[in-house]
């Protein structure tokens, strides 16, 4: 097998891992379009991070970081419903990321592999901040486990027991925002938060607890990078779509078979 | 005298949103041993008072006393779980971070919910699911018990179980209870103390006391007087099926 294809399959399982158990959270807690607008803004990290010279992926972490402040303290202050900012804040970022990126004059910018992803480009070091940011990730996530279940079962409920409800949920939105630097390379901007939503929702259709949620949304995500970068190397079709549309057909299937008793 | 201890003291609580001033000069104690209930319209700061007592709020001004060992269990007025969080009542009991399985199973017996142990959340009555939250704040092993509308969504049959239980509960453990109600009827009998309370403290003191209490009378309308009335009355007569008095004799 070719060197490229082992890294992207190596990348894939890698960010498949991580967006599993974030994707779950995702799901419970209804912040896809949270996610998205997350995504969105990583394009604007990337364009600042070629204009100052600075690591992309540290760019484009420190601005889904930003944005995400900024959505909790413009959240607080209720002027609009929570959706509309989130379309407000996920457009907004997208178009003045894709302005600044034509502003850079001496940099040519290869932008459908930002929005589409580049699976198959997935260099070593690419493999090392996977699999460093995503270590990372799962041991803060293993830590948080049992708080992060508390507020989203009752917030107010895990207030009086004791959780720094605030902090817990903020430490949720700065995780989000490390998968997504992180999975951009893999299967894009646009296509992030499928790779966090399917594998965890077609995972429910399984699980009776919330670890079995997480977990099965973990294998289910390798699958499907499995299986969607053999489709591409197959038919010569996109590699980050490709691992979508098989995420896909796993949720779909899962959801034609007969249902058993769900918890 | 250790049965009328203080558990939590209120003394002067200003509490404000804004122009909106929710709770004024608030003065409350809850005791071990005792029933305290909350009544008031709808929107009178009753909710703000309870999270106050719980910690969640501080107040702008006033003071809030606790007693060194307080322990409370809460238990929210509902529990919205999206449905795509497979949860079973075992787990949503561990999350009390108690993991001994005969705990949880004796906290579930305690409510008369042991049958449900299995079961997934979402499949849960609502009289099932009160007696559950009941049950995660009991695991806490609680010296005050915060109730936000424990018999929300319970048929009337079920709210009286759900007092009687409340109060058995007292009984045997011998902690405080506050609990908000809007059912004037039921919550009357289930009671040792009713604070009655539209931002200020209109009135406070035994359900027969504050049903004779203008202030309250004037909030609650002349049907609010007449469910009082009805408990006064609940000691020492029923009612057939006629409607004719019939009395009964005196538990005690």
């Amino acid at each position: 097998m070719a060197d490229f294809l082992i890294r992207a399959l190596l990348g894939g399982i890698g960010v498949a891992a991580i967006a599993g158990p974030l994707g779950a959270f995702v799901v419970w807690r209804r912040m896809a379009y949270f996610g998205d607008t997350l995504a969105h803004s990583a394009l604007l990290g990337v364009a600042l991070g070629f204009l100052f010279d600075i690591n992309l992926n540290l760019a484009v972490i420190a601005c889904c970081v930003l944005l995400a402040l900024a959505l909790v303290t413009l959240q607080r202050q209720r002027m609009v419903a929570t959706d509309t900012l989130l379309g407000i804040m996920a457009h907004s970022a997208l178009s003045l990321g894709l302005v600044t990126v034509s502003l850079l004059e001496e940099v040519r910018i290869d932008l459908m592999a930002y929005l589409f992803g580049d699976l198959l480009a997935v260099s070593n070091v690419d493999l090392l901040w996977i699999y460093l940011g995503g270590g990372l990730v799962l041991a803060l996530l293993y830590q948080l486990w049992q708080p992060l279940l508390a507020i989203t079962i009752n917030e107010e409920l895990a207030e009086v027991e004791g959780v720094p409800v605030a902090a817990v949920r903020l430490a949720l939105m700065l995780l989000i925002a490390v998968v997504i630097a992180v999975a951009m390379k893999i299967v894009g901007i646009l296509l992030i938060t499928s790779l966090l939503i399917i594998p965890a929702a077609a995972a429910r259709r399984l699980a009776v607890s919330p670890e079995q949620m997480a977990l099965g949304a973990a294998l289910l995500g390798c699958s499907a990078v499995t299986l969607g970068l053999g489709f591409s190397y197959q038919f010569d079709t996109p590699a980050g779509p490709s691992v979508v549309v098989l995420a896909l057909l796993q949720f779909l299937l899962l959801y034609a078979l007969p249902s058993r008793k769900q918890a | 005298m250790s049965e009328h201890q203080d558990l939590v003291r209120l003394h002067g609580v200003n509490v404000s949103f804004g122009d909106n001033h929710v709770l004024q000069h608030v003065e409350m104690a809850l005791h071990r041993g005792c029933i305290t209930t909350l009544i008031g319209p709808n929107g009178a700061g009753k909710t703000t008072l309870v999270r106050v007592v719980l910690g969640l709020i501080e107040p702008d001004n006033g003071e809030v006393w606790r007693e060194r060992a307080l322990r409370i269990g809460y238990m929210p007025q509902k529990l919205h779980v999206d449905r795509t969080f497979p949860l079973t009542v075992e787990r949503f009991l561990r999350t009390a971070s108690i993991n001994d399985r005969q705990a949880l199973q004796a906290a579930l017996a305690d409510v008369g919910a042991e049958k449900l142990f299995k079961h997934s959340i979402h499949d849960l009555s609502g009289g099932e699911m009160q007696r559950v939250l009941l049950a995660r704040a009991l695991l806490r092993d609680p010296t005050l018990l915060v109730l936000d509308e424990p018999v929300q969504g319970v048929d009337i049959n079920g709210q009286i179980e759900l007092y009687d239980l409340i109060g058995r509960i007292r009984d045997r453990r011998g902690c405080g209870v506050l609990m908000i109600s809007h059912d004037l009827h039921l919550v009357m009998a289930a009671t040792d103390h009713v604070v009655c309370l539209n931002h200020h403290i209109c009135c406070s003191g035994h359900p027969e006391q504050v049903s004779n209490d203008p202030s309250y009378q004037a909030l609650f309308g002349k049907a609010g007087a007449r469910a009082l009335a009805l408990y006064n009355h609940h000691h020492n007569h029923r009612h057939n099926a006629h409607g004719d008095v019939v009395p009964v004799k005196e538990n005690q």
